[in-house]
């Protein structure tokens, strides 16, 4: 037996649970030509995948772009001739990386990772492909709709990449864009064209992020399968529904914003603009206001990090609980506490700027609703201790990002109750303290759920598995790496090491880390390698990974693992099953698992 | 060729890790996959609870090497900076507690709870006592965090002592501009549109201007601006009044624990009382060079990084000694208004006041 016939070979194992729709996959309802099939799509599978390769593109981007900043934080002194070669003089001269180069870097990756690998990399992905098949569905509510939001995050993303041409460089006042510095081309270079490809990209990515939002938000509304209530849904669906309502509220508040941006820096008028000397010429605008922008960057930017860490949660209810064969813990709660999260994210968004002359007495009111956010985050972290507690896990490796990503979750979050008490604020903000802070609870800890994602899904996506050496390896190694890279950071922002510095050997108060900061890089490099070992899992696996024969491989209750293998557009080849029980049913009167899809027997327990 | 050579190894690296996963699949579908799953499965079990172990070594060994790095074992050299110490010492019980009662619970429960044949899962989906507990104790501890931050904000940011002593703060790409009020104790009126290069940095108004329709400002006349160093008085609380002629910049003072941003055309204010002179530090630090370093803390362009002031923590002797030395920037733009300069009898009646 060949190599290969060995690995395709049907395993005789596990044949329980197979079922005999499993084969009628290749069944469909219209003829699809490869345009309509992988480049304009409507299916909503194809669009999610659509959604996870641009995110991935982007992610690798991302991330390379903190290697490059990280080796001029590493290696201050040290000369990289080749990256010249590479890369050209504006970004590296005299073999050192420039200053413009660094902060064009540190803004492109905050912009980049925030927005489009945790916004439309994660929930463009998990919305589009499990909202559908999770809650019984043939496709989005409107899958016109769906297709122009990725297109217009594609444009998005087209234009955002052309900004790393222009000759001014891209924007490179940070990814919170603060005008006066991103209002004015005189103030720094960045602020010139890239800026305006800034604006213009950021726009159609908020288009795109309200076409996905409002069709996520329509579909989980209007339509769910026969039976499936709303408290019958897996808690993946209320996650990316929650995160939905958060998008569509709050990114028209940042494209207002954007807006009066656009008309200050193009059409003079002063909207956050007053009494300035830039660069030796005094400028005509009075009466504005340059904290306004900040209330309604903020306005979004604090849901946007819900919108980033819901979906991670949801995924993570769900995996934590299919891997442990047990129900998740306090099912209402869990919703409960999604809920208080959503309404609360809308609360707190001042705690970014407890330190711009923010009304004192306003400030203490948003230190009461930010450290009210600890309460719902608490719930959750206990209900998903207690849904280990006493289960019988098996540690796949969506399992074992979905337990990195509590972990990583619970880190970081406990920072949170030292930055929102703006008493400790007032010494931290702006510190290394922050960026461990919030790279530990948002980036790092999103990154999991987006992995455990991906390798919980990826047999329903691709009708293969995923090579698992190599994803224990990329957990191992991603887990311990996130860890060295953060952990230590707590202490430079202790030291009150301010961020988004490029040089730190001229100041006698915070150059006693140079040897750390090697240290991080050092580390940051090796993690980021790691990941290249993840992406050709990924790609690799599309083509040559083990077929999946089971149709429900992990033995999950949830609808999916009831269509094909390989679903066409439609999802179900007959009937869209039907529901009558809720989603967690594991371990219940002996058994280990049984379907949404089974009637409640005459003799079933209740609980 | 070094290079060449660095990424020949990593390349090489990649295939070797790359075959060896690919040959534990093959091995895993010969041997069986139920039985080299449940083999992974312990493997991973007991990573779990080794990584957890060691995680929490390396938090204590990270605390060896850098907490002597950072600006806790030192006082603060600010009386409003105690408590924001003592805050930050309670904050890290509570949360330090809990971060290693749950990790511990998290990588303890995967050990333990792992796949075991003979395992009868508890099914359990909830239970209100237990949901109640784990919102009401959080809450309680919360409460009691938000009481004691609150008190200590309102002190910060309240009014300052009457007898504070009152300094203007601008920051500039890239640099400080600072402001003493004189001997009138009073800042004189400023105007963005007259800020002009060196003589006037700051924009006072020294003299009529129609145009602007504004007046001469005499309070503006004995107003001493200087750059880059502000001389404090140890003991005396100081008011910054803080702004930003260009973009936002943040006055970041990290021995002290405060911070507060400039922000053009909206001005901020920042009060404290700082404790121990610029000698003293040097002394207890050990560190000849020591320096009070105002840093920015707001991006504010690409030369952000080097946006440094330096604060000097004087005695009121050494303070009086360099206040005597200054000239009001008035007089130094416009010499033949300087009484110093002019031969007659109201300069040597100046000279007696002094």
């Amino acid at each position: 037996m060949s190599n290969e016939a060995v690995l395709h070979a049907p395993t005789t194992t596990i044949t329980h649970h197979h079922d005999a729709h499993a084969d009628h996959g290749h069944e469909h309802h219209h003829h699809e030509t490869f345009i309509t099939k992988y480049v304009f799509s409507q299916d909503h599978k194809m669009i999610a995948k659509q959604f996870l390769i641009t995110g991935m593109v982007w992610a690798v981007l991302g991330g390379l772009m903190s290697v490059l900043f990280r080796l001029q934080l590493g290696y201050p002194d040290a000369k990289f001739p080749w990256l010249q070669d590479l890369l050209g003089k504006f970004w590296v001269e005299d073999g050192k990386i420039t200053a413009q180069a660094y902060y064009a870097l540190v803004t492109t990756h905050g912009t980049v990772l925030v927005f489009f690998v945790l916004t439309a990399g994660l929930s463009g992905t998990f919305a589009n492909f499990l909202i559908p098949l999770q809650i019984g569905a043939r496709d989005m509510a409107s899958p016109f709709m769906n297709m122009l939001s990725y297109w217009f995050f594609f444009a998005a993303s087209c234009v955002m990449l052309s900004s790393l041409f222009v000759e001014t460089g891209p924007f490179s006042g940070g990814w919170t864009a603060y005008p006066p510095l991103s209002a004015l081309g005189q103030a720094s270079p960045g602020s010139k064209t890239g800026m305006d490809l800034w604006l213009i990209a950021m726009a159609l990515f908020v288009v795109s992020s309200l076409l996905g939002g409002l069709n996520y938000i329509a579909t989980v509304l209007n339509m769910r399968t026969k039976g499936m209530s709303m408290t019958r849904m897996p808690l993946t669906i209320w996650a990316l529904f929650f995160t939905a309502v958060l998008g569509v509220l709050s990114f028209p508040v940042l494209f207002s914003g954007f807006i009066l941006l656009i008309f200050d820096r193009n059409f003079g008028t002063s909207f956050y603009l007053s009494d300035l000397y830039v660069n030796g010429v005094t400028l005509p605008n009075e009466g504005g206001s340059a904290i306004l922008f900040q209330h309604l960057f903020w306005f979004l930017g604090h849901p946007e990090v819900y919108i980033i860490l819901l979906p991670a949660m949801g995924m993570v209810s769900e995996i934590l609980s299919t891997n442990a064969r047990k129900p998740i813990f306090g099912y209402i709660a869990m919703i409960g506490s999604l809920f208080a999260i959503a309404i609360l994210a809308f609360l707190v968004w001042a705690h970014h700027m407890f330190v711009t002359g923010l009304n004192p007495f306003l400030g203490s009111i948003f230190v009461l609703l930010t450290l009210l956010i600890a309460v719902p985050s608490a719930i959750k972290v206990f209900n998903w201790l207690t849904t280990l507690w006493r289960g019988n896990i098996r540690f796949t490796p969506g399992m074992l990002f979905a337990i990195g990503f509590v972990s990583l979750f619970i880190s970081g979050g406990l920072t949170g109750i030292w930055l929102g008490n703006s008493a400790l604020d007032i010494h931290l903000h702006d510190t290394y303290f922050v960026i461990a802070h919030f790279h530990i609870v948002m980036g790092v800890a999103s990154m999991f759920g987006m992995f455990a994602g991906v390798y919980h899904w990826y047999p329903k996506m691709y009708g293969r598995y995923l090579n698992n050496t190599l994803a224990y390896t990329h957990f191992w190694i991603t887990l311990i790496g996130a860890y060295l890279i953060f952990w230590p950071m707590h202490y430079q922002g202790l030291a009150g090491m301010p961020r988004r510095y490029y040089d730190y050997s001229i100041w006698e108060s915070f150059k006693q880390f140079a040897e750390l900061n090697r240290f991080i890089s050092t580390v940051a490099m090796v993690v980021f390698a790691t990941q290249l070992l993840f992406l050709f899992n990924f790609f690799y696996s599309i083509f040559k990974g083990r077929k999946v024969t089971n149709q429900n491989p992990w033995g999950s209750t949830t609808l999916e693992w009831t269509a094909p293998i390989r679903p066409g557009h439609g999802n179900w080849p007959g009937e869209i099953p039907e529901v009558h029980r809720w989603a967690y049913d594991y371990g219940k009167d002996g058994r280990d698992f049984v379907p949404q899809t089974e009637p409640v027997g005459a003799n079933e327990s209740h609980h | 060729m070094t290079m060449y050579l660095v990424i020949a190894v990593i390349v090489l690296f990649f295939l070797v890790i790359f075959q060896i996963s690919k040959a534990a699949e093959y091995v895993a579908v010969l041997k069986g996959e139920e039985q080299n799953r449940k083999q992974t499965n312990k493997v991973n079990a007991f990573l779990m609870v080794a990584f957890m172990v060691a995680g929490l070594i390396g938090v204590w060994y990270c605390n060896e090497l850098y907490y002597k790095k950072t600006l806790l074992p030192l006082e603060s050299a600010s009386v409003q900076g105690e408590k924001v110490d003592q805050m930050l010492w309670i904050t890290l019980a509570v949360t330090g507690a809990v971060f290693i009662l749950t990790q511990i619970l998290l990588f303890g429960f995967a050990y333990k709870y792992q796949e075991k044949e003979s395992r009868k899962v508890f099914y359990f989906p909830h239970s209100t006592k237990l949901e109640i507990l784990w919102t009401v104790v959080p809450a309680i501890f919360l409460t009691v965090l938000v009481v004691m931050g609150l008190r200590n904000w309102f002190y910060f940011t309240g009014d300052a002592p009457a007898d504070a002593m009152q300094v203007e703060v601008t920051g500039k790409q890239f640099g400080w501009i600072f402001r003493y009020p004189g001997k009138d104790n009073q800042f004189g009126k400023k105007y963005y549109k007259l800020i002009d290069g060196a003589d006037n940095a700051l924009g006072l108004v020294w003299k009529d201007s129609a145009a602007m329709n504004i007046k001469d400002d005499a309070a503006s006349h004995d107003d001493i601006v200087t750059e880059s160093t502000v001389y404090l008085v140890k003991n005396k609380p100081v008011k910054f009044i803080i702004g930003s002629r260009d973009v936002i910049h943040d006055v970041g003072l990290s021995q002290f624990r405060l911070k507060m941003d400039a922000v053009p055309g909206i001005p901020t204010t920042m009060w404290f009382t700082p404790k121990f002179t610029t000698k003293e530090m040097k002394e207890k630090t050990g560190n000849p060079n020591f320096v009070y370093e105002i840093s920015c803390d707001q991006m504010c362009g690409n030369g952000h990084y080097s946006m440094r002031g330096v604060i000097e923590v004087v005695t009121q002797e050494e303070y009086d000694a360099w206040m005597a030395k200054q000239k009001p920037k008035y007089l130094a733009v416009f010499p033949d208004k300087d009484p110093a300069n002019k031969k007659d009898s109201t300069a040597t009646a100046s000279v007696a006041i002094k």
